[in-house]
């Protein structure tokens, strides 16, 4: 028995004015019963849905009956949104440390940077890049909702999304880096960026010592994500040898 | 840049509570910041969220607000602070 959990199939199923009505049973063993299966070779297994997948899918077939959406573009989307990791991020960072043109480039119209190197930015409103250095140290939350680059990141990490992270990055915001981890090198200006509208914020880490020299390929990999948020640091070189290195590439 | 703020001036965030999809975060309403970048004109996302045009295009800001100032306790160190983009109708001068 073949089991789905395909949105497409299950869409075409219920599309079908309410999908068949199974007396019968579905256990192992097969097909005993009458009607015939040669249109549906897939069986499927009929499962409880919990609440946002009820929601979720009543959405869908609203959009689709209403010509709005096809199946297809959001199974497009859908793939979209497993493409975009942080490595998209640490590619533009590295080439930022390497660059230092491209960096003023990236400051000043971040979209047309990213464009250089490829990546198309245009699902975000408006891209901005900052920059954290020995004097200033920004941080990225979304107290509103969640906010976040994903075409440069991917998807936001839970931790991210949740409350609290989201209430304690501006009430206690060095007791929310501490929480994960983190503590900003002494005796910068700690800038909690709240995104809350058109803006989404890519920070630029500061690039570690005892990095001279590293190709640009080698270097993406210590921009780890939450460098990018401004929620760690770059790895060392020593981190890096010992294993840390974020999957790029 | 013809807008009504420009980088450096004082402002305070406008003290009212209107329904809606509103993206001014609640903790920061009365508060005075400072100016510190603009980020140009968009779509008005209180009306766009209730299927209308968003139109006209409304001024944003990055305002900046002292951390210590915002709650009843100080959190941080003096220049620490908390940047937050704001649209310029949700802004006096200060």
């Amino acid at each position: 028995m073949v089991t789905t959990n395909d949105p497409n199939h299950y869409f075409e199923h219920r599309g079908r004015g309410g999908g068949h009505d199974h007396g019968h049973d579905h256990g192992e063993g097969g097909h005993d019963h009458g009607h015939s299966h040669e249109e549906d070779p897939v069986e499927r297994v009929e499962h409880e849905l919990d609440y946002f997948q009820v929601r979720t899918a009543a959405l869908i077939n609203l959009l689709r009956e209403k010509g709005i959406l096809t199946i297809d573009e959001v199974r497009r989307e859908v793939e979209v949104i497993y493409s975009q990791t942080p490595a998209i991020g640490s590619r533009v960072v590295a080439r930022a440390w390497t660059d230092p043109a491209f960096k003023e480039r990236l400051l000043t119209d971040a979209a047309a940077a990213c464009l250089e190197l490829g990546i198309d930015t245009t699902a975000i409103d408006h891209l901005v890049a900052i920059e954290n250095t020995d004097k200033v140290h920004y941080m990225v939350v979304c107290t509103l909702c969640s906010c976040y680059p994903r075409a440069l990141l991917g998807q936001p990490p839970t931790w991210y999304k949740s409350f609290p992270y989201r209430s304690k990055a501006v009430t206690d915001p060095h007791g929310a880096l501490a929480d994960l981890g983190y503590t900003p090198p002494k005796g910068v200006e700690l800038r909690v960026v709240d995104s809350t509208a058109d803006c989404r914020f890519l920070i630029i880490p500061r690039r570690p010592r005892g990095t001279e020299g590293w190709s640009e390929e080698k270097l993406a990999q210590i921009v780890v994500r939450d460098s990018m948020i401004g929620c760690a640091d770059a790895l060392t070189p020593e981190e890096f040898e010992a294993g840390k290195g974020a999957l790029v590439g | 840049m013809d807008t009504k703020f420009k980088v450096g001036d004082p402002v305070r965030v406008k003290h009212k509570f209107p329904p809606g999809h509103i993206r001014t975060p609640l903790y920061l309403r009365g508060k005075s910041g400072v100016i510190d970048r603009y980020f140009g004109r968009f779509r008005n996302p209180e009306d766009l969220a209730y299927g209308k045009d968003g139109l006209p295009l409304c001024e944003l800001y990055w305002v900046k607000f002292p951390l210590n100032g915002l709650w009843d306790h100080n959190p941080g160190k003096d220049a620490d602070s908390v940047v937050v983009e704001i649209f310029e109708h949700w802004l006096d001068p200060a």
